[in-house]
């Protein structure tokens, strides 16, 4: 195992441990919002460890950069995604679970 | 190098049936989708893992497209759930 096979082997099992926090998460907590949190902070951040470890692994240099092609579109695209969908949901009427404290967005004129 | 993708394979597969969980016990519509699009997301890493244990440049065309369609689909139908309420 060179030195670049310990690097790479330690990113893709970090990666894939974040990627299971994120999915045990997704099943653990009780309300859209908090699974939200879960299922796109940690999934793809584990991802973003996974694919560079899989790079280093690749033979050619231009088979990284696809992976990097990979990363860098997820990293813009995956918070706009998550508030796309947590509007859609709030604006729908989705509710609350009973252990939010405040709704800020409630008060506020064109909230719901 | 061949173990280590063994056991990252099988946390991966362990974490997309877990999405498969959430989207089948899911409360509302927008509990599916995020589930979808966490499955997609471990999908993704599944298949780099794939290409970094057999070393072939296959897979990468297919983990780009994956992530942005993965993307384009949560925009359309979370546009869809505004108008229709996520019951």
């Amino acid at each position: 195992m060179s030195p670049l096979d310990v690097i790479s082997a330690a990113l893709l099992l970090a990666g894939v441990a974040l990627n299971l926090l994120g999915a045990v998460g997704l099943n653990r907590f009780d309300d859209v919002f908090a699974r939200m949190h879960a299922a796109t902070k940690a999934t793809t951040l584990g991802m973003v460890f996974v694919l560079t470890g899989a790079a280093l692994q690749m033979s050619h240099l231009g088979d990284a950069f696809k992976m990097m092609l990979v990363i860098v579109p997820q990293l813009i695209t995956a918070p706009v995604g998550a508030h796309m969908i947590s509007r859609a949901a709030y604006r729908s009427g989705t509710e609350l679970s009973d252990k939010t404290a405040i709704d800020e967005l409630a008060e506020h004129p064109h909230g719901r | 190098m061949i173990a280590v993708t063994n056991v990252a394979l099988a946390t991966i597969t362990l974490s997309g049936l877990l999405c498969m969980v959430r989207l089948l016990r899911g409360g509302s519509l927008a509990d599916r989708i995020i589930a979808l699009d966490t499955l997609l997301v471990v999908i993704v890493s599944g298949v780099g893992i794939l290409a970094a244990r057999n070393n072939s440049p296959i897979f990468l065309d297919m983990i780009v497209l994956a992530a942005l369609l993965g993307f384009v689909s949560t925009v359309t139908v979370a546009r869809y759930i505004e108008k229709r309420g996520a019951r």
